[in-house]
């Protein structure tokens, strides 16, 4: 079976800025994909060029096999990108309406998601009249109109309230577990780690690593207090290499396989070193996406706060 | 596409503005048209519109009166409707809830296009409605007869107004295409309707033989030759024989197929953020 997104080099560039630099997607069937990255990482830029608003600079799109601009591209396919947008003088179900028959959808959908998404108290309300949770409760209610296979969020709890969030992550969930495929962006790694199968982590428009949550939290590393410490840091330094040993808060921390720890632990006793404490430690998801994401210092000065112009192009 | 059609119907339908244009233009053909000539009548007073008097208000003047608006005012609200309907998928974001519905964009587009010229069309039958009850309450209030013109001279009339406002409509929502929102396309749209296109015909065409020239292609002028053609008073501001009625209907559908599929092929290639 034809995976439900499929991307291969996939760009887009505006003018010196390249937004998504060719990124290489596979989403399986079935499977709950975080797609995590900060701010101005190039996300919403990838999701409107899989869903056809915008086009590639180069690179190919397929969802389910079929390329954006040919008929049912979207056939089965419901999203919400860069929040919500509905006509403000018409009732959040005669929004839906529009939308089912655009959708070619008979009407019947209508009263089903407006259940899905637990607005159907408020649907004779003019859409201007709604808060941003239900506003974005109606655009999800709007992406499942075609009872999609696959649904693409972006960053669906952007700006909703505890709760908000709460009922939304329950949504997602509840999509996973009655089989549908869902492809969900996000700038916070609690939440994709809460809710995701497989991770992609985007940033500056690279997509720079992908796996499962627990192989993202991955490497582990030793953490080693010794005296005198420099003359630790050295004998570390032969034994495993001067790169993955680095010296922090009064401390080793070494890049190296937890497996090592007794033969570590034995040169520097050898070499008259105390060693007082010797862990092993997994990085927090937290850790390895700044990690990951963060500018890279070689490479001349990073994008500074490439989030809030985001904001700004979109207001 | 039929269902794109009724869908973008519920969309203009249940929008305020848009009955709010209709009470616009309705109101405004009626004054200027005739309860401001009516008034001046009764009073006795001369003026620019003085010496046709009552005889341009009754009923078998009704065609050049009713479509007498077309060429300037009526013909900008008209603008207004196609940037209204187009624009405002750019202004509220709604674009992408609608394409990724899975249409395609011309469909919508020619959907939104065809609800549009329905909607003028009926802006057409009401000015026409308004204008007969209009001059067949003058007409008997001063006992003049009650002459309508020919069924044939009416549905001639309506055809023709129906064209010259399809013009200005598809022209609005091109420009919304173009400029990607309401508030310029309206804007810039309305100073070509109200002063550019007038200060060309009487200022710069007098001056200079190239503009008489151009103007003869400009929509403008061919719309106000058509209502001239029609039996429009060559009082009312654009309403001026500049060409003949034959080739202004040719210049005006060639303008209405042009904007239209500039208008489709500008929205499928453009990014929709
Ligand atoms: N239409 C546009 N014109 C110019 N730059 C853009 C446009 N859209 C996005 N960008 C830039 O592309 C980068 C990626 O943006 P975006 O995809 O919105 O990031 P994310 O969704 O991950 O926050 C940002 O630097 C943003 O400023
Ligand atoms: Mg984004």
């Amino acid at each position: 079976m034809t995976n439900p997104v499929v991307t291969q080099r996939l760009t887009k560039r505006y003018g010196s800025l390249t937004a998504v630099d060719a990124l290489d997607l596979e989403v399986r069937a079935g499977e709950v994909y975080g797609f995590l990255g900060p701010n101005g990482a190039g996300k919403t830029t990838t999701l409107r060029m899989l869903l056809g608003l915008i086009k590639p600079t180069s690179g190919e799109v397929r969802l389910f096999g079929v390329p954006p601009g040919r008929p049912g591209h979207l056939a089965r396919v419901g999203s919400l990108v860069e929040g919500p947008a509905f006509y403000p003088y018409l009732s959040g179900s005669d929004n839906l309406k529009a939308m089912a028959r655009h959708a070619r959808v008979g009407a019947g959908r209508i009263a089903l998601v407006l259940d899905q998404v637990d607005l159907t108290g408020r649907a004779r309300d003019r859409y201007a009249s709604y808060s941003l949770g239900m506003k974005q409760r109606l655009g999800v209610a709007a992406a499942l109109l075609k009872d999609p296979r696959l649904v693409v969020l972006d960053e669906p709890t952007n700006g909703l309230d505890p709760a908000g969030m709460a009922d939304m992550r329950l949504l997602v969930r509840r999509l996973g577990a009655a089989g549908c495929t869902v492809l969900l962006s996000s700038h916070l790694m609690t939440e994709v780690q809460e809710l995701c199968d497989r991770v992609g982590v985007i940033s500056r428009g690279r997509l720079v690593a992908e796996s499962t949550v627990a192989e993202l939290r991955g490497d582990r590393t030793l953490r080693i207090v010794a005296d005198p410490l420099e003359a630790a840091a050295g004998t570390a330094r032969d034994l495993i290499g001067a790169d993955a040993v680095s010296v922090r808060d009064g401390g080793l921390d070494l890049n190296v396989a937890p497996g090592r720890a007794p033969e570590i632990n034995a040169a520097l006793v050898r070499a008259g070193i105390a060693v007082h404490e010797l862990t092993a430690r997994e990085r927090s998801l937290e850790q390895a996406f700044f990690d990951l994401t963060a500018p890279d210092p070689a490479s001349t000065p990073p994008p500074p706060l490439t989030g809030l112009k985001t904001e700004q192009n979109y207001v | 596409m039929f269902d794109d059609i009724r869908a973008e119907a519920r969309k203009l339908l249940r929008r305020p503005a848009i009955w709010t244009l209709l009470a616009v233009a309705l109101t405004l053909s009626l004054i200027f048209t005739y309860i401001v000539p009516y008034a001046g009548y009764a009073g006795g007073t001369s003026g620019p519109t003085a010496d046709r008097g009552l005889a341009a208000m009754l009923p078998d003047q009704l065609v050049g009166n009713a479509i007498g608006g077309l060429p300037v005012f009526l013909g900008a609200l008209m603008l207004i409707l196609g940037v209204l309907t187009v624009g405002s998928e750019y202004a509220w974001g709604t674009w992408k809830t609608v394409l990724t519905q899975d249409p395609s964009r011309v469909r919508v587009y020619a959907a939104k296009l065809v609800v549009a010229l329905l909607a003028a069309l009926a802006g057409v039958l009401a000015v026409f409605a308004a204008g007969a009850a209009a001059s067949a309450l003058i007409a008997s209030g001063e006992s003049a007869p009650l002459d309508w013109p020919a069924a044939g001279d009416v549905l001639v009339g309506i055809g023709a107004g129906w064209l010259i406002a399809a013009m200005w409509t598809v022209l609005g929502a091109l420009l919304a295409v173009a400029l990607r929102g309401v508030a310029l396309p309206v804007g810039l749209g309305l100073v070509w309707l109200l002063a550019v296109q007038s200060l060309l015909s009487l200022i710069a065409a007098p001056l200079l033989d190239w503009v008489a020239q151009v103007q003869k292609g400009l929509p403008g002028p061919n719309a106000g030759s058509l209502v001239a053609a029609l039996g429009g008073g060559t009082d009312t501001p654009g309403v001026e024989a500049v060409v003949g009625g034959g080739q202004a209907t040719l210049v005006i559908a060639a303008y209405v197929i042009a904007f239209a599929a500039l208008g489709g092929a500008t929205l499928r290639r453009r990014d929709i953020l």
